[in-house]
């Protein structure tokens, strides 16, 4: 080991070390195992997480819980191949036991892996609470309590309020038979707000949350539990006298923020290097090829302090960086982990993400985002003459293979004559990957990086992601209603 | 091949005596009433990509979830570490946060006299899935993958081809006298083939089968070839202009228009007001012809249970069939103990537990009942529609019941399916949706737990181009 005692990651370390045993022979010894079929690269995963949520409920603190899991995940890789095994039970048996599991991969005489650990700098992205079971329950009761009164003040036609806290402290520790050790230790919040609103034979729901990887500090200004709760109450408060939004293409105005959603769709998913290694994507092959407007600079960047997609390492033990996906329009590059990085002959991005040590790690997107142009959003809603105007969404989906994606508008507006008009009901937004971008032919000033609330799914593994975005004009979407 | 042998993770431990420990130490603790389950479940997967191994994992996992009262406060608190210092910190955990709680007039766990269980085997358990040795279930994979392939030449890529297999085992104590327990088992086979057209235009799509025995489950080749059928019929695909016609939904998509009926049917959504269901019990909300029904007794023509059976729900009360809606009257909404308790009503049975958390409200084995006509006698009634395969995003509001998804399919012409179309959404009202379904289709197949026949749907949006 090279790294001096007094480095945080000294103490990520020692908390495997001092509360499951884990020994530095220990690992070498399983890696040995992982490898002792052959296969190229080996890779052991320790993750401990504690969990609590709180909820309130009509006034009333109803729930409470906790939660605690422990495991590591053994993985081998042999050419395209991935052998992996886990077990919650971290005894030296247990773990050489899966080690040989995860070998079976291979077959071939056995290798050696490399002697002796090299630790990856880590950096220091998010404050590391200390305790983990022994939290400040009041300070966080507190805040729902105070995003539960202002929803109940905001209007009398709120009729329904829950209010939810969630924390998570997430502990790993990598090690791997190429030398690399890294460990990192994850604090993750998140506040959330859910209403109902009434009025007459007419409800709607509203919704706002946020968070990051910080402290209860965090929940000040636009993430207070008072804006939040306001915010969810203003969202079913407007459903209320909602109009059916319009069906077919037309321009469409995206606030800034969340609605980078539309990003996270309509290319990053398209750029992550596995599917492109496999030419499954709809982006494959166009590295250099022009895929969006020249006003388009997106870029993803897991190193953003607080940052709800933010990492010290990835869960492969690399460091995060600062990716540029899309440059003036242009594809520059893809999301790798360490086995496509290998496979096409590319540099890691550090975007080898899993989530948690049952699941096999892959390319994951962390915050992304597009950079801000000149324009000022007045000017860009001004100059449309019918369009939509949607600033809030549920959930997207991408098709990644036929390029084709949907986002989800939960608050949107109709534009008529360069003006905001009436708010419409649900609506989902259709568009094709690599031609969506194209039509982009305005990006405002007002580049907003979302609150904290994004939960990105893949292969059925979900991880914290973060997504931002200016105010941005496209010529043209296809949007989903039943309206003229 | 490597070779494989199926040693799930699990030392021998009796969850039984562990639970009703757990439940006895909280209650020793101050509980005055508590509830442990416990799960543990091992998971074989092969995937093969291109006719090579891409990923194989074998493994097993094991968890505890307590939930405790002090009177009419509650907490809940779950751990993967059952030593008995584990166990410790879940019991003094989870009477910790029952201190932080209030009360809640409606919370507790059921009444002594309503818990118990199905009687006789409900067939949820086969030994087989694992009986395969392991260069066989890669072989199953390949096959797949291999099948869907041969069947045409511009099948020149893939996703791969997969086998799974899975077993598990819950039990579940109270301290009101419930104790009870069983396990389940699952094999899958399945293959995602691509195609490319003269275009260069990519398409994917993908089959599978599953079932608790691995006898039930189809053969790789078959699912292959379907798989293939499907990836190819999407080539060409278009958009169409945006437009008001007759939707058919294949059965694969009108069982998510159930999923989304069972939310809005759900106890939790009722009491708040946050389904446009709400307050319509015994009111006409579908066509007449409309009957659903959840039934978590049910057995499969094959005398397997079903993926939604089991002998008692989360909260240990006795699995039921409950008819939702009958000819389209809202007979029914699906209740665990709480909402039940919210809405003044019994409960239909249908907790569902995971390890922490209050039980939340599930569905067992939830159908639509097939009708009469063949889907092809449905697309034959139809000058000019949209036969939906796919649907994509989360556009289903079930509060004010807005429906607007990303949607594949074909195009219907004069009775027949003719090219294909995508990027289009189609959208509507739950509301009004649910009055139009205008035919049933006679192909109810159970593939997942919620299921439906081919439905045709009358006065949606199409957003095209």
């Amino acid at each position: 080991m090279t790294h001096a005692d007094s480095s945080p990651v000294a103490d990520h370390k020692r908390f495997f070390f001092d509360k499951f045993g884990i020994t530095e022979r220990l690992l070498e010894r399983c890696l040995g195992e992982a490898l002792s079929a052959g296969g190229d690269y080996a890779d052991l995963y320790f993750e401990s997480v504690m969990a609590t949520s709180l909820g309130v409920d009509e006034q009333i603190v109803k729930s409470a819980s906790q939660g605690t899991s422990a495991g590591c995940g053994i993985r081998v890789l042999s050419g395209e191949r991935t052998g992996y095994a886990y077990t919650d039970n971290l005894s030296p048996e247990r773990l050489l036991h899966a080690a040989r599991t995860a070998a079976l991969i291979a077959s071939g005489p056995a290798k050696q892996p490399v002697q002796g650990f090299i630790e990856t700098p880590s950096a220091e992205l998010y404050p590391v609470p200390l305790g983990g079971y022994d939290l400040d329950l009041a300070a966080r009761l507190e805040l729902i309590l105070r995003a539960d009164r202002a929803a109940r003040a905001f209007d009398a036609r709120i009729v329904q309020v829950r209010a939810g806290y969630s924390e998570e402290l997430r502990r790993i520790l990598v090690a791997a038979s190429d030398g690399s050790f890294a460990s990192d230790t994850r604090p993750l919040c998140r506040l959330n707000v859910y209403v109902i609103a009434k009025e007459g034979e007419v409800t709607t729901k509203g919704a706002a949350g946020g968070g990051g990887r910080a402290g209860l500090d965090q929940f000040t200004g636009s993430k207070s539990p008072e804006s939040l709760a306001r915010e969810a109450a203003r969202g079913a408060i407007l459903q209320l006298g909602a109009v059916p939004a319009p069906a077919g293409e037309m321009q469409v105005v995206l606030g800034p923020g969340w609605p980078g959603i539309l990003l996270h769709e309509a290319v990053g998913h398209g750029l992550e290097a596995d599917f492109n290694r496999k030419k499954t994507s709809a982006f494959a092959g166009l590295i250099g090829q022009p895929v969006a407007s020249p006003k388009v600079t997106v870029v993803d960047n897991g190193t953003m302090a607080g940052r709800r997609g933010s990492l010290n390492v990835d869960d492969e033990g690399s460091a995060t960086q600062e990716t540029v996906l899309i440059e003036n329009g242009v594809l520059k590059g893809y999301l790798s982990d360490k086995l496509s990085a290998r496979l096409m002959g590319m540099a890691n991005t550090g975007s080898g993400r899993r989530e948690n040590y049952q699941a096999i790690p892959m390319p994951r997107m962390t915050n992304t985002y597009m950079l801000a142009g000149d324009d000022s959003p007045e000017d860009i809603l001004r100059s449309v003459k019918r369009g939509l105007y949607a600033v809030n969404f549920g959930g997207g989906q991408v098709d990644i293979t036929n390029g084709k994606f949907v986002f989800s508008a939960s608050e949107a507006y109709l534009i008529e004559d360069g003006k905001i008009t009436a708010p419409v009901r649900d609506a989902t937004l259709i568009g094709n990957g690599p031609e969506a971008l194209k039509y982009v032919s305005m990006v405002g000033n007002d580049l907003k990086l979302d609150e904290g609330i994004g939960t990105c799914g893949k292969d059925g593994q979900s991880v914290p992601v973060g997504v931002g975005m200016p105010t941005v004009k496209l010529d043209r979407m296809t949007v989903g209603g039943t309206g003229r | 091949m490597p070779q494989t042998t199926v040693q799930p993770d699990q030392t021998s431990v009796d969850l039984e005596s562990l639970t009703a420990d757990v439940v006895a130490q909280a209650i020793k603790a101050g509980a005055s009433d508590a509830e442990a389950v416990a799960r543990e479940g091992d998971e074989f997967s092969v995937t093969v990509r291109m006719g090579q191994v891409e990923t194989l994992k074998d493994s097993g996992s094991r968890g505890l979830g307590l939930r405790v009262f002090v009177g009419k406060r509650s907490a809940s608190a779950s751990t993967s570490d059952l030593t008995p210092q584990g166990i410790r910190q879940l019991v003094e955990g989870a009477m910790a946060l029952a201190r932080v709680t209030e009360e809640d007039p409606f919370t507790g766990l059921p009444e002594a006299a309503e818990f118990g269980a199905v009687q006789g085997d409900l067939h949820l358990y086969y030994d087989d899935v694992y009986s395969l040795p392991g260069p066989e279930r890669i072989e199953w994979a390949r096959r797949a993958e291999a099948a869907a392939l041969a069947v045409d030449p511009r099948l020149t890529n893939s996703d791969g081809g997969s086998f799974d297999a899975a077993t598990g085992r819950m039990v579940l104590v109270n301290s009101r006298g419930f104790a009870g327990g069983y396990r389940t088992s699952y094999a899958g086979v399945s293959a995602a083939p691509l195609a490319v057209d003269a275009n260069g235009q990519m398409q994917r799509d993908g089959w599978w089968s599953s079932a608790r025995r691995l006898a039930d489950v189809e053969s790789p080749e078959s699912v292959g070839q379907e798989a293939a059928r499907r990836t190819l019929r999407r080539l060409g695909a278009r958009r169409v202009p945006t437009q008001q016609v007759p939707i058919v939904f294949a059965p694969e998509v009108a069982r998510s228009l159930i999923g989304s009926l069972f939310e809005a049917v759900s106890g939790d959504a009722i009491w708040r007001s946050a389904s446009f269901l709400a307050s319509r019990l015994g009111q006409q909300i579908a066509a007449p012809a409309l009957t659903i029904v959840d039934d978590n007794t049910l057995l499969l023509p094959t005398g397997a249970g079903g993926f939604g059976t089991s002998p008692f729900d989360g909260e240990g009360l006795p699995s039921q069939r409950t008819v939702v809606i009958e000819n389209g009257v809202l007979c029914s909404y699906l209740l665990n103990t709480y909402t039940a308790r919210k809405l003044g009503l019994k409960s239909t049975h249908n907790a569902s537990r995971g390890l922490a958390g209050t039980p939340g409200v599930g569905c067992g084995n939830l159908y639509l009942q097939p009708g009469t006509l063949a889907p092809h006698a449905i697309l034959a009634a139809i000058p000019a529609g949209l036969y939906v395969t796919s649907l994509m995003g989360f556009g289903v509001n079930v509060v004010t019941g807005d429906y607007s998804r990303g949607a594949t399919g074909l195009w219907i012409e004069n009775g027949q399916l003719t090219h294909a179309v995508e990027e289009v959404t189609i959208a509507g009202n739950l509301a009004e949706m649910l009055r139009n379904v205008t035919a049933i289709g006679n192909d109810l197949v159970f593939r997942t737990s919620v299921a439906a026949p081919t439905l045709r749907i009358d006065g949606m949006t199409i957003a095209g181009s």
